[in-house]
């Protein structure tokens, strides 16, 4: 008997939630000359469960595989690479991916994610081995080099960032990853920690050897459990084969991550908040300044970054930062992993180098609405984020040109909504839900988002309707003004384009249906 | 998954974990995974192997939407209503879900089997509306497919 054929079958959490454990499990019941690896996702959510079968070192896709396709699919022998209605080919060849800038992602779907032996074959950990001959200076002259912004939302520079914790002198510094990724229609976060963990994990010691701190936390949000599960594996396999702990493969580098659950909170995605959870404290936020790269987490100088942003670092180093700089357009430098969500016909994730409209990535990449309706508007960055409406997609994906617009880009989540939307509803769920979720620290943001609903609900039933736009205006201002964070600071965004863009909604008979 | 509050298993959990404030929200976390909820026999115990108060434990329960002092149901389902299950139905997906369980947002069926509850994004917004119950995600929930996990044993 020879090897085992072998069958890539994704342990992601959208893959999982269409059956993809099930299909692992009735494929593997076929016999034992089968080994099913358990890979990230490519990202194509709409062929999820995307199956592979390994035939002389090729891969052959097929998807999307249900449950009940499985018998079929193993009479037509598809182990061998046997013709069936779900075969793809290869899924290089696919336009979806072939179209694409794979940098952060590049090993997303490849490998299996929790196997050291299959992260070192394909580049793994070369960018730590490379930071540890460029020290200090060096790794921060590249990162700065590269252009690189902060992927969670504002878009700072992470090697001043970076610069700001080594000039400042401390006893102890932290690297702290933002992993509460909570903004509706974004999920790159989760997909890269589900398919390539030890890449956030190089991200963090590239971070802690470039500042001199010897501890990481990953603040990762209670909403995922399987990334829990994933990351969880590979902080374990890292530990054990000497990538994490002490002199780290003899180069006198002690890292360690610990990793934290968050408990529900979307305000917890705000830096300061996650820092005060991170103490075991309620998550309301801080005032800024000291900022965190001063007086971080305990008090001490600590890099606070999202996933993508430290997961980017490592190829940075190994491929150079001019590489990555070559990438994008005026100030947004590099790729960005936009997230196509909501009423899409071909939802997934797509890295980009900025620039790209958002026409061509919600008609080219996602094929339009998944209802087939006409799209009406779409919201980019997050419930943060502004609502556009459809001729504004020529707009570039670039952090300047969203936010001339009133809008960001924030974490590249894309949710497209069709005509039968109601953007007085999304403009009231924008102030509904930053009331629900506030910490509570600021007035404009605890009290302005209640009285923000409410208003809303006048103008809606036609109660001294203009004088009540009037007084939304107001309120939007100063919760923009007055607010401490972005969480108060911004949910006008959301409000204030439903309102400029899609005014007809809010001046209709009461009761009356869009 | 035990209902009642064990202060013998709680203390190897928080042992576990670490008795120390920095670790409050990660021992409540293993709380409610272990007895369902933080009632006020926990609040207590938690304050004073921690060394704070009871208000100092109580005010980290009330912020966090995880940290719950009922119980829930055998079956915890929670329904996105985020904007990108919004843009696909999350909206008719609940109200059919109250419906046909008999049951509003935030309640517990009387025999104890089934909570419902909202929550705000799953992450999994390519392939909405998105559901979780207890620790499982579900992608393109409709209607049809809502009754057949529900029905479907445990």
């Amino acid at each position: 008997m020879g090897d085992p054929i072998r069958v890539f079958v994704p342990r992601e959490t959208s893959a999982v939630s269409l059956g993809a454990d099930e299909v692992a499990e009735r494929i593997q019941d076929h016999g034992a000359d089968v080994e099913i690896v358990r890979n990230g996702s490519w990202g194509m959510c709409w062929l999820e469960p995307l199956v592979e079968v390994e035939i002389d070192g090729e891969r052959l896709a097929y998807g999307p595989v249900t449950v009940d396709d499985v018998t079929d699919l193993l009479k037509a022998g598809f182990l061998q690479g046997g013709d069936h209605a779900l075969k793809l080919g290869s899924v290089a060849d696919i336009p979806y991916l072939k179209n694409q800038d794979r940098w952060t992602f590049r090993r997303c779907g490849l490998t299996d994610p929790v196997s050291i032996d299959d992260y070192r074959a394909n580049g793994g950990f070369d960018g730590f081995l490379a930071a540890t001959k460029l020290g200090t200076a060096g790794i921060i002259d590249e990162v700065k080099k590269s252009g690189l912004r902060g992927r969670g939302g504002a878009g700072f520079p992470t090697g001043i960032k970076w610069q700001t914790v080594v000039d400042a002198p401390a006893d102890q510094k932290y690297i702290a990853c933002n992993a509460d990724e909570g903004d509706s229609g974004t999920f790159s976060d989760r997909m890269l920690m589900e398919g390539d963990p030890f890449c956030l994990i190089e991200g963090m010691m590239i971070a802690g050897l470039a500042v001199g701190a010897d501890r990481g936390y990953v603040y990762l949000r209670s909403e995922y459990p399987l990334t829990r599960e994933v990351l969880g594996e590979a902080l374990n396999a890292a530990k054990a084969a000497g990538w994490l702990g002490k002199d780290i493969q003899d180069s006198g580098f002690n890292f360690e991550i610990d990793l934290h659950i968050g408990a529900g909170s979307y305000v917890c995605g705000e830096e300061t908040a996650m820092l005060e959870s991170l103490e075991g404290k309620a998550g309301v936020i801080r005032y800024k300044p000291p900022l965190p790269a001063i007086e971080g987490l305990f008090g001490k100088p600590t890099v606070v970054n999202n996933v993508i942003t430290l997961a980017s670092v490592p190829d940075i180093l190994i491929e150079g930062a001019d590489k990555y700089e070559s990438y994008g357009v005026g100030r947004s430098k590099g790729t960005l992993a936009f997230q196509l969500a909501g009423n899409i016909k071909y939802g997934g994730l797509v890295e980009k180098a900025f620039g790209l409209t958002l026409r061509e990535l919600i008609e080219g990449f996602g094929g339009g609405t998944a209802s087939g309706r006409k799209l009406r508007a779409v919201q980019v960055g997050g419930p943060l984020g502004a609502y556009f409406p459809e001729d504004l997609l020529d707009t570039p994906l670039d952090y300047e040109a969203f936010i001339e617009l009133g809008g960001m880009v924030g974490h590249g989540g894309v949710v497209v909504f069709d005509d039968s939307v109601d953007m007085a509803a999304q403009a009231r769920f924008a102030m509904e839900f930053c009331a629900i979720e506030s910490c509570g620290k600021c007035t404009p943001c605890r009290i302005g988002a209640v009285r923000g609903t409410e208003v809303i609900d006048r103008i809606v039933a036609n109660e001294n309707r203009d004088g009540n736009l009037e007084l939304l205006g107001e309120l939007c201002d100063t919760m923009v003004d007055g607010s401490l964070c972005a969480m108060g600071g911004m949910t006008p965004f959301p409000v204030r384009s439903a309102v400029k863009y899609f005014p007809e909604d809010f001046n209709r008979p009461p009761g009356a249906k869009n | 998954m035990k209902q009642t509050y064990d202060k013998a298993a709680a203390n190897e959990l928080i042992e576990d974990i670490g008795a120390v404030p920095e670790m409050l929200v990660q021992i409540l976390n293993a709380l409610v995974e272990n007895f369902s909820c933080i009632n006020d026999e926990a609040v207590r115990h938690v304050a004073d192997r921690l060394n704070l108060s009871r208000a100092d434990v109580h005010g980290v329960v009330s912020f966090y939407h995880d940290h719950r002092t009922e119980p829930a149901g055998k079956r915890l389902v929670k329904i996105c209503q985020a904007e990108s299950c919004q843009a696909m139905g999350s909206d008719a997906l609940t109200a059919h879900a109250e419906e046909s369980l008999g049951l509003e947002m935030h309640k517990t069926s009387d025999d104890g089997e089934i909570t419902l509850e909202p929550i705000y994004c799953l992450g999994n917004c390519a392939c909405s509306p998105a559901i979780m119950i207890n620790d499982r995600v579900y992608g393109r929930v409709d209607a049809r497919r809502f009754d057949e996990l529900i029905s479907a044993p445990d």
